[in-house]
Formats: C-alpha cells, sequence, structure tokens
C-alpha cells in the first residue's frame, strides 16, 4: 500500500519538477532549467530533448503507474491464488516490436539535429577563431588583418615571457595574430573554431549556445556555430583537467558588428 | 565431467584448522563471504568518502579536524583542497565501481549460490577460486595505499584519462606514486576478475547436476553466467590498457601521449601517441562493466520478483535472450561516452544507433517484471520491496538513458550532473538494491540465522525515499549545465542559482547515508543474535532451499540432487502447495 503510494508520488513530484511548475514556484534556479538559447543550433538541439523529454515521460509514467498499480492490486490476500502462468510470446513480440519502432523514431530524428551541428562545412565568410586550452586558462587566437594563423612551435611556449602558444617569431603570418584571454565574435556571423590543447584533455563549453567539445592533445578539433544573441557568457572546462579544473573559466562576449570591430581594434593596440 | 555430476568431488573433506577454513578457504562459500564483507567494508568507506565530497560542494573550505588528523598532507587544517576533493572523487568511484559493484554480486553471491543453485559441490577450480579473491584484496590494499604516500590518491577521475593520467607528478598532485598505484591495482583487480570469470563459466558449463539443463537454470545463474562471459572479454582489455599506461608513465613509451605537450611550461619528451586510444580501450571495458554491475541485480530481482509473487516468472526464455542480448550489444557502445571527444561524428551515429538497440532488451525485461507481478499474490517482504524499488529505479535510470544516448542531445548534457545522476541511479543504486535483496533474501542461507524483517523494511523506505531525493534533483542541475567533478561551485555565476538544489541534496544524502546504520545494526545483530532459520524461510523452489543454513561443507552432504523441473514453479494448478521445488517430480502433466 505505502509502497504503491511512494512510487506515485515520487512519479507526480518528478513531473512536475520536470513542468519547470514547482521550480517557478519554489524560486528554484531560474524557473527554467535550460539557459536561454542563444545560438543557431541551439533550438533544435533543445527541441530534440524535449521531444524525448515528452517520449520517455510517457514511458516512465506508464511504467511506474502500472508498478504501483501492480504492487497495490495483488498484494496477498486470503482466497487470492497466483496466476500460473509463463509469459505470451505474442506479448514479447508485441512490446518488443513497439519498443523499437517507438525508440527508433525518436533517436533517428536527433541523428538529423546532430549531423546539422556537427557535419557541415564553415561557409566561406565563416570567422576563423583557435581556442587553446591549457592547465588552467584559454588562450583565444585571432588571426589578424591577414587572415593567417602564424606558425606555433611548443618549445617556444613560455607563459612568463607572454608567448603562451609558442608563436614563432620567423613567421611573418603570425605577427598580426592577436591572442587573448577572452573571446569575443559578432553577432549572427558563421564561426569557425579549431580546438587545440598545450596539455591534457579539456572541454570547451559554452551552455547558452549548447557548444561542448573536448580539446584533445595532438588533435586540431572544428566547432562550427553561430551565435544569435548578444551577450556575455560563461565559458567553462566540461572534463577533468587538474586541480583547477573548476575554476577554468573565461567568457565569450556576443557583440554587435561595431562593437565587435571596435573590440578587435581596442585589442590590437595592446 | 559426466562422473561429476553423480557424485561429490573427492577432493573435499571439510578444513578444521582456523586458516584454512576462513582465511586461505577453498570452499566457495567461504570465499563468496569473503567477497561480501571485503564489498561491505568497501561501501562503507565510498559512501564515507561520498559524504565528504557533498560536503564540500555545499559548505567549501570549512575545517574537519578529523580530515587532518588522517590526512595531514592533503587537507592541512582540516581543510578541503580541491585536488583533495579530486583524489576523494577517483577513490570514490574507483571503489564502488570495482570493489563494491564487481565484486559484490558476482564474487559474493555468485560465488556462494551459483554452485549450489546449479546442484555442484564446488566451483570448478576451487584453488583458483581463492587465489581470485586473494588478489582482489591485494588490489584494494594497493588502491588504498594510495592515500598514504606523498602526493596523496590520484587526481584523474576513476575513468583517468591521459595525459592527465600519462605525465606525472607535473600535471598535478597525486598523479605522481598515486596514480601509479591506481593503475597498479586496478591491473592486478583485472588478473583477479579473469580468474573468477574462467572459474564462473567453467562451473556453468560443466558441473550441472543431473536434470539442470540451460533451460532449468534459475535467472540468477545465467545472470551471473553472462556477467563472466563479459567479464572474461572487458577485463583482458582493461588490464591490456593498464599494462600500456603503466609503461607510458615509468618506461618513456608514448602510447597514449601526443607530441609537442607543454605542461606547466615544460616541453613534454614524448611523442605519437592518441589519448584517444585510452577513452577506446578503456570503454570498451567500461561500458560491459555498467553490465558486469547490474546484470546480477537483474538476475536477482527476477528471482525475487517471481518467487514473492508465487508466480512463474513472466516469459522465461525472453529473459534469458535479452540478457545474451544485453551482453553481446554491451560491447558495441563503448562510443557513446565519446561523442564530444573528438571521434569522428558519423561514428557516433553507429554507437548511439546500438546504444538504442539495447533499449530493446532493457525495455524487455522490465515488461516481464511486471508481467510477472500481474495476476500473482504479493508477498511483501524485504527482500520483495528491494525487488520493487529496483525496477523502479531501472525504469528512471533507464529512460535518462535515451537522453544522453543521442549525441544531439549529450551536446548540451555530456559530463554535466544529468550524466551523474543517470549512472548512479542505474549503475549504482539499482545495482545496490540487487545487492540488498539478495542479502535480506540470502542472509538466512548464508548464516543461519534470519534478519528482522521490521528493520529491513524501515531500512528500505529510508533508502527508496532517500536515493531518489538525492540523484532526482541531479538531473535539473544537469539541465541548468551543472558540471560534474568541480570541487567547489563558487567560480561561476551560472552555479551560484543552483547552491539550494544542491544543499538539499547533501541533506538527503546524509540522511540516507545515516539510515545504512539501520541495515548495519540489523546485519550484524541478526549474525549473532537473529531467530534460527529455517531450510527454506521462504518457500522458494531452487535447490539452495532444500539444504540446511548454513549448508554442509560439500553443499549437499556427498548426494547431489536430481532436477526435474524449471526454477519457477510457483502456484502449479493441482498441486498441493504454491511452490514446487526443483527436485520434486510432477504430480500434473504441466
Amino acid at each position: 500500500m505505502l509502497l504503491a503510494i511512494t512510487i506515485w508520488i515520487f512519479t507526480l513530484i518528478t513531473v512536475l519538477l520536470f513542468t519547470d511548475l514547482v521550480p517557478e514556484m519554489l524560486e528554484l534556479a531560474s524557473g527554467e532549467w535550460f539557459p536561454e538559447a542563444a545560438s543557431a543550433h541551439a533550438a533544435i538541439v533543445d527541441t530534440q530533448f524535449f521531444n524525448t523529454l515528452m517520449v520517455t515521460g510517457v514511458v516512465f509514467v506508464l511504467a511506474q503507474v502500472a508498478l504501483g498499480y501492480l504492487v497495490l492490486r495483488y498484494r496477498e490476500r486470503p482466497g487470492q491464488t497466483a496466476y500460473y502462468f509463463h509469459g505470451s510470446n505474442k506479448m514479447e513480440v508485441a512490446w518488443t516490436a513497439a519498443t523499437t519502432v517507438v525508440f527508433f523514431l525518436m533517436v533517428s530524428v536527433g541523428y538529423g539535429v546532430w549531423l546539422d551541428v556537427y557535419v557541415h562545412a564553415a561557409p566561406e565568410d565563416a570567422i576563423q577563431i583557435e581556442v587553446t586550452a591549457q592547465q588552467f586558462a584559454w588562450n583565444i587566437r585571432y588571426p589578424g588583418p591577414d587572415g593567417q594563423f602564424g606558425r606555433i612551435r611548443p618549445e617556444l611556449i613560455d607563459d612568463a615571457a607572454g608567448n603562451p602558444l609558442g608563436l614563432d617569431p620567423q613567421d611573418p603570418a603570425g605577427e598580426d595574430d592577436l591572442v587573448v584571454p577572452t573571446m569575443a565574435i559578432p553577432v549572427n556571423r558563421p564561426i569557425d573554431l579549431i580546438l587545440r590543447s598545450k596539455d591534457v584533455t579539456h572541454n570547451f563549453s559554452v551552455r547558452e549556445l549548447r557548444l561542448k567539445q573536448d580539446t584533445v592533445p595532438g588533435m586540431m578539433i572544428p566547432l562550427r556555430f553561430t551565435a544569435t544573441k548578444e551577450g556575455k557568457y560563461e565559458i567553462a572546462c566540461s572534463e577533468l583537467c587538474g586541480l583547477g579544473h573548476h575554476r577554468m573559466r573565461s567568457f565569450l562576449d556576443v557583440l554587435s558588428d561595431q562593437g565587435y570591430a571596435e573590440w578587435l581594434e581596442d585589442q590590437s593596440e595592446f | 565431467m559426466a562422473d561429476a555430476v553423480q557424485t561429490s568431488h573427492a577432493v573435499h573433506e571439510a578444513p578444521t584448522g582456523f586458516w584454512r577454513k576462513w582465511i586461505f578457504s577453498t570452499d566457495h562459500k567461504v570465499i563468496g563471504i569473503q567477497y561480501f564483507f571485503l564489498a561491505l567494508f568497501s561501501v562503507l568507506l565510498g559512501m564515507i568518502l561520498s559524504i565528504f565530497i557533498r560536503f564540500n560542494l555545499v559548505w567549501p573550505g570549512t575545517e574537519i579536524p578529523l580530515l587532518e588528523t588522517f590526512f595531514p598532507m592533503g587537507a592541512p587544517g582540516g581543510v578541503m583542497t580541491p585536488e583533495f576533493y579530486l583524489a576523494f572523487l577517483t577513490m570514490h568511484g574507483t571503489i564502488m565501481v570495482f570493489f563494491v559493484l564487481t565484486t559484490a554480486p558476482q564474487g559474493g553471491f555468485g560465488n556462494y549460490f551459483l554452485p549450489i543453485q546449479i546442484g555442484a559441490d564446488d566451483m570448478a577450480f576451487p584453488i583458483l577460486n581463492m587465489l581470485s579473491f586473494w588478489l582482489t584484496f591485494v588490489a584494494l590494499v594497493v588502491l588504498l595505499s594510495a592515500f598514504f604516500v606523498t602526493g596523496g590518491a590520484p587526481i584523474s577521475g576513476w575513468t583517468a584519462y591521459p595525459p592527465l593520467s600519462a605525465l606525472g607528478e607535473i600535471a598535478g598532485p597525486g598523479l605522481g606514486t598515486g596514480q601509479t598505484l591506481w593503475v597498479l591495482s586496478i591491473a592486478i583487480f583485472c588478473v583477479a576478475a579473469l580468474l573468477g570469470a574462467l572459474n564462473f563459466i567453467t562451473t556453468t558449463i560443466d558441473m550441472r547436476t543431473e536434470g539442470m539443463t540451460l533451460m532449468r537454470m534459475p535467472l540468477t545463474v545465467w545472470s551471473w553466467f553472462v556477467t563472466a562471459i563479459l567479464g572474461l572479454l572487458a577485463f583482458g582489455v582493461l588490464l591490456a590498457a593498464g599494462i600500456l599506461l603503466l609503461m607510458d608513465r615509468s618506461a618513456g613509451t608514448s602510447f597514449f601521449i601526443p607530441g609537442g605537450l607543454v605542461v606547466s611550461d615544460q616541453l613534454i619528451d614524448h611523442k605519437g601517441g592518441s589519448p584517444l586510444l585510452w577513452q577506446h580501450l578503456f570503454w570498451f571495458f567500461g561500458h560491459p562493466e555498467v553490465y558486469i554491475a547490474i546484470l546480477p541485480g537483474m538476475g536477482v530481482t527476477s528471482q525475487l520478483l517471481s518467487t514473492f509473487s508465487r508466480k512463474p516468472i513472466f516469459g522465461y526464455r525472453a529473459m534469458v535472450y535479452a540478457l545474451f542480448g544485453i551482453g553481446i550489444l554491451g560491447f558495441m557502445v563503448w562510443g557513446h561516452h565519446m561523442f564530444m571527444s573528438g571521434m569522428s561524428p558519423y561514428t557516433a551515429i553507429f554507437f548511439s544507433l546500438m546504444t538504442t538497440v539495447i533499449a530493446v532488451p532493457s525495455a524487455i525485461k522490465t515488461f516481464n517484471w511486471l508481467g510477472t507481478l500481474w495476476r500473482g499474490n504479493i508477498r511483501m517482504t524485504t527482500p520483495m520491496l528491494f525487488a520493487v524499488g529496483f525496477v523502479s529505479l531501472f525504469v528512471t535510470g533507464g529512460v535518462s538513458g535515451l537522453f544522453l544516448n543521442q549525441p544531439s542531445t549529450d551536446i548540451y548534457l555530456h559530463d554535466t550532473y544529468f550524466v551523474v545522476a543517470h549512472f548512479h541511479i542505474i549503475m549504482g543504486v539499482a545495482a545496490i538494491f540487487g545487492i540488498f535483496g539478495g542479502t535480506y533474501y540470502w542472509f538466512s542461507k548464508m548464516f543461519g540465522r534470519q534478519m528482522s524483517e521490521f528493520w529491513g523494511k524501515v531500512h528500505f523506505g529510508f533508502t527508496f525515499v532517500g536515493v531518489y531525493c538525492i540523484f532526482t534533483p541531479m538531473h535539473f542541475l544537469g539541465m541548468a549545465g551543472n558540471p560534474r567533478r568541480y570541487p567547489e561551485l563558487t567560480g561561476f555565476d551560472f552555479l551560484e542559482p543552483l547552491a539550494s538544489i544542491h544543499l538539499f541534496i547533501t541533506i538527503a544524502a546524509f540522511i540516507t547515508i545515516s539510515a545504512q546504520m539501520i541495515f548495519l545494526i540489523n546485519f550484524f545483530w541478526s549474525l549473532f543474535k537473529g531467530k534460527k532459520a529455517e531450510i527454506n524461510p521462504w518457500q522458494a523452489t531452487t535447490l539452495e532451499w532444500e539444504i540446511p543454513s548454513p549448508p554442509p561443507h560439500d553443499n549437499f552432504a556427498g548426494k547431489l540432487p536430481v532436477v526435474y523441473r524449471g526454477a519457477y514453479e510457483y502456484s502449479v494448478p493441482g498441486e498441493p502447495q504454491d511452490f514446487s521445488m526443483q527436485t520434486s517430480q510432477k504430480t500434473s502433466a504441466s
């Protein structure tokens, strides 16, 4: 009796919490669990999440309610005998088929979303920015007016001397490269990030833009997106990288075209 | 082997000395109990670590004098440093996954009951069995010693991703000697697990008594058997990976370390390795490991649901096929841990599809459990409560998996508390519920006395409500973007509003962990003072319920049983009682 009611109450509370209704009442977090979306692909990622929530929510509620009902309805009683029954192949086939169809339909829709986000060439006019992670900081590099990143040589890396990336002074393409600790990008312009790491594996993530990608030493991993909302967002590391993992914070400023141009100008004056 | 099923092995004479009987025993029952207590010690330790983890998340920087007493280097002034938090986190995960979830259900209950349930007088290789336990013990000692070496325990998590885990002390505290001990411990554990797996497989194939056909085996036996096959295939790969990592650390090789690394402004003299190689090898083990932890729990749950519903298990064959399906598919899904690793996005789709396929046999199991309850005559005993709890948790933890197996939604949820919630519910707590269910169910057989049903139910109540209070809110932390493995939540603006949720979780964790005292007191009190157990207190049908509690040294007193029917013959029409032992000949034409 108590068990069934416990299961049902818990199920109800969980559903209410997911609907955002209760969190708002309790003034938990900001009410909405998901931060407001700020990139072009964020909306489709979120839609896929909520579609999945609907499907799994129905499965979850049906299963828990049924579990509670069964233990309540068939609890031991005088005069009740259990039904000697070994199961039914028809039912096995039916629910196997039903589960397969529902689950596959649901996830297949998601692959389109995934390919949209991860497998497309950067458009011609995409702005190239390189992100190099290290324990425990982010180095953001812009190629400068020549549009070319200068050569990098790991043996030249010297944080104290202000050369955290090991830029080669012999390479003219590197002369106008801009290396800064925070990132700024213009709104509504495609961005083509190249993710690298100097030491261990890190992860470049920005909640509002639904961006998350490991930065792996020895690899150059592309990450393409378009920010759609101006604002200042926190960059966090999402892969355990050592004792300062939780302090590996930087900012992504999404600016207007004009703001971005001004920012670039300001930076290059230093 | 034809002879073996007719008569007992001649090798079995009960040892008399204390050392041969209780320490270096070759008796599968004693070894099972040794594994059980090793896991019990480990789970208490792992739980204590989690108390500190939860404490630090909510009240970072608080002085805990006790900490300084034990770890003067790790916690100067009794304050947990971030690296000390990460060391606790690493050890919590490692202890729980290897020394609790792998050890208790398989090494403990499997060792004790697999031979009895198939009507054998021991495991196929008793000395190997002893070796397997003692290697596990050594592995645990080696692991725990990492706490007390210079630099302390490793901080690279239970997944130990290189280069962080491969570079030594330069990459952080605990990554020197501590990390080496960690890898050694895991390698030793792998050898122990391999020996155990061989033993389980051979025993199941060769040592079944007359009439114990494969399709009459209890589902517990099936689950231990499939788990052993997984262990045989998975632990070998982890062993190889561990040896490569050891060589990267101490022999100057570069399997996992690429060229041109600069750590703390120092150029590292390695080149040509791949960090992703470790991830592939680790998760090739790591995902089957999840099933190694949970399959025995599924077996126990099936056993308990049928026994206490007084009804045959629904779809026995489907349950067996589903176990195998999960086992085989479990080796084809490891890449879903690596969607964000830099692996090819096309590969992600393959692994995602395979993971979706594995949801199908999991759903079949759930349907069959519900089908077993349907039109039963349910006795709400303590083991039954835990079995029903298992099903509830399995559903909850299962559906959250459907968000993480899709690369598109994983973009946002990867490495957040959503993942922490998911795996704790399904592989942690559900598996633990299987262990609790097994403990309350088999305690009387193992120790000859009964645990208190009343306190068992109180313990269930606190634990069931408690774990949901701990882990449900973690989904919302994940949806708000809270990354896992952060020692403190003070560094980011977006984490600040989540403090109240963390506080709630911490309080729920404290209460739930305290409630485990009810279990411990019940357990140890019953061990010495509990009511003497009958042979078959639950009126169950499998072979262990035909022999004394505790069973004699060679289980069946020299006369192996003959089996006439399946393991779940409850409420057979026309029979005098509602359970028909596997050894009883049929009286009706069923």
